[in-house]
């Protein structure tokens, strides 16, 4: 066995004729917070529910903490800690009766049961709600409830899957801020799926997946590298000069988004000065963008993640891509 | 120590909820109630004796004791289907507990809430004319246990295979009243047809209705309404074996089918 905490090899899950994790392979070194992206329907949760026994893959193999997922089940899920995607509360009892339900089945101490529970509750600031019954919760502190309890007992490796849907954006810092210190003070492994880029920035490594199959691993930094172009968004007082003059000049496409024109260059930060210089038509205004993980994701995905968060010009930019993909 | 925990847990989880909503045990005593009332004191009256000096009060309180205990545990099966819907379940089937405590578990407290109520329909014994001795009542309470085990775990095995409310709720109500209406809990069963023997001889909730009549009659050897198999006819203790391994064949099948799904 390696120094891996997590070892995936060659795992694959059929639904009937659908194939929802195609033959994958991964590794996850301990202490490690590993992003696990993917569009809508890419095999994330399938592949989380395997490593964490709750359905059996179709071939392959899973390795967690050093026990099978499989043949190991029981060691496995002394292992691990979980914050589902989709709701698991019990909603007929309180706050605080679901926790301790979790404490006793995750044997937690009796002699720190209550401080943890205590603890935890508020971090999600729930504390004022403990006593009340979880169906009269909101859909925010339903969500806030299962990461209190995902929190409360420390496991080695803690699953965590898109925690972050539906918080507002002070628990999502709090969030944040506490997972990260788990990971500091406890060295828990965290591997955690997520749509929104930021969070995934925060990872030390990243998996794209996509239709089951993973189509990139590495570290936030060398993804976005490997994206390379950066991007510039000008706008002049005659686009349709402006955008010839930047073709001729600099071999580029230029597109034109409402009555802005953008177009991808190397070394962006060394490009700007010089273009600002040279240009001989006038311009209104200029702008840098550095690729993102959204750029990463996009480009790998070719799909779009959340409409909200890309901007137009940015979705013209993917289509773009797309078609560059795609020939 | 271990499963002992786990045990502990989803039976303590399941009477908290019970508790949680214990007005519900209203509607779930009404129709053993209404029962009672109806046959017992009511057309009970006219009916005079059924056998051996005992009036049709005594006959069917019993029974029906014996029926609101069969009726809960067994319905009690739906929380797992119920858990599954709501998510709930995947909590419980990640924890680090067996799944076969699970399994035990949930029988467990499909039993002790079955037991309530079982007990508090006993209490209506002075209001419809029958007197039982503390002793009496105190006998009884291991056989319903029994029953309600037995019931329990029919329902988890159900629930494991079963996986819309719906389906259950069906396959339930189908095989429950059946179940009920040929255990005895109304008509004495040694004056039925053979061919409805025979069925009432494979009908588990037979030797448990059966076994909490005699100790409740104090007629322990099976003479009065007691059931023959195979030419020999049953006395308490038979039937309560027989019960006992009903009960142990359905825990053991809950426990597989538990540990055994997805
Ligand atoms: N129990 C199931 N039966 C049949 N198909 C399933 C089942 N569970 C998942 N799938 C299918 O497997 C594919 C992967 O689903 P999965 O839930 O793993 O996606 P995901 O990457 O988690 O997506 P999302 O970002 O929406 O959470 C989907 O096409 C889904 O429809
Ligand atoms: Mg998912």
């Amino acid at each position: 066995m390696g120094d891996y905490i997590i070892e995936v090899n060659n795992l694959a899950k059929k639904f009937d004729d659908l194939v929802a994790v195609d033959h994958i392979n991964l590794q996850v070194a301990p202490g490690e917070l590993f992003g696990f992206l993917g569009p809508n329907g890419a095999g994330k949760t399938t592949t989380i529910n395997i490593l964490c026994t709750l359905s059996k893959p179709t071939s392959g193999q899973a390795i967690v903490n050093g026990f099978d997922v499989v043949r190991q089940q029981s060691q496995v899920r002394q292992s691990i800690g979980l914050v589902f995607q989709d709701p698991s509360l019990d909603e007929r009892l309180s706050g605080l009766q679901n926790l301790r339900f979790h404490a006793m089945v995750y044997n937690v101490p009796a002699s720190i049961r209550e401080k943890r529970i205590e603890e935890v509750l508020k971090i999600m600031e729930l504390w004022d709600k403990r006593h009340h019954d979880v169906r009269t919760y909101s859909g925010g502190m339903k969500r806030r409830l299962e990461l209190a309890r995902g929190l409360l007992h420390y496991p080695k490796v803690l699953f965590l899957d898109e925690p972050t849907i539906g918080l507002d954006p002070q628990t999502r810092n709090r969030l944040w801020e506490y997972i990260l210190e788990l990971k500091q003070r406890e060295g828990t492994t965290i591997f955690l799926t997520t749509h929104y880029m930021d969070e995934a920035d925060k990872a030390d490594r990243i998996a794209v997946m996509d239709y089951g199959k993973i189509v990139a691993m590495d570290t936030p930094e060398r993804l976005k590298r490997k994206v390379g172009m950066d991007v510039i968004t000008v706008k002049t007082d005659d686009n349709t000069k402006a955008a010839a003059e930047i073709e001729t000049s600099y071999q580029t496409e230029v597109r034109r988004d409402n009555d802005e024109l953008v177009f991808a260059v190397e070394h962006g930060e060394k490009f700007l000065p010089k273009f600002i210089k040279e240009f001989g038509t006038k311009i209104l205004s200029v702008s840098l963008r550095r690729p993102s993980l959204d750029d990463v994701f996009l480009k790998l995905t070719g799909r779009e993640i959340r409409e909200e968060e890309v901007s137009d010009t940015f979705k013209a930019m993917v289509r773009q891509r797309g078609r560059h993909m795609r020939r | 120590m271990n499963n002992l925990r786990g045990i502990y847990t989803i039976w303590y989880r399941d009477i908290l909820r019970f508790w949680h909503d214990r007005i519900r045990l209203v509607g779930a005593i009404f129709l053993p109630l209404l029962f009672l009332f109806v046959f017992g004191s009511g057309f009970g009256g006219m009916m005079g004796n059924v056998g051996s000096g005992v009036n049709f009060a005594q006959f069917i309180f019993p029974g029906i004791i014996g029926m609101t205990v069969l009726m809960s545990s067994f319905m009690a099966g739906v929380s797992v289907v119920w858990d599954r819907e709501f998510g709930f379940l995947k909590e419980v089937l990640v924890a680090p507990i067996n799944r076969a405590s699970v399994a035990m578990g949930k029988t467990l407290g499909a039993a002790t809430v079955a037991m309530i109520q079982g007990a508090i329909i006993m209490l209506f014994a002075p209001l419809i004319g029958v007197a039982f001795t503390a002793s009496t009542a105190a006998a009884m309470l291991p056989l319903m246990f029994l029953l309600a085990i037995t019931m329990g775990a029919f329902g988890v095995l159900l629930a494991t295979r079963i996986r819309s409310m719906e389906a259950f709720q069906v396959v339930t109500q189908m095989l429950m009243f059946p179940m009920v209406f040929l255990s005895g809990v109304f008509v004495p069963l040694d004056k039925a047809p053979a061919w409805l023997s025979t069925l009432t001889k494979i009908n588990p909730a037979t030797y448990g209705i059966t076994s909490i009549r005699q100790i409740a009659l104090g007629e322990t050897s099976g003479t009065t309404f007691g059931v023959s198999l195979f030419g020999k006819t049953l006395s308490l203790w038979n039937n309560a074996g027989i019960l006992a391994a009903i009960g142990a064949v359905m825990i053991l099948l809950a426990m597989w089918s538990f540990r055994n799904q997805e």
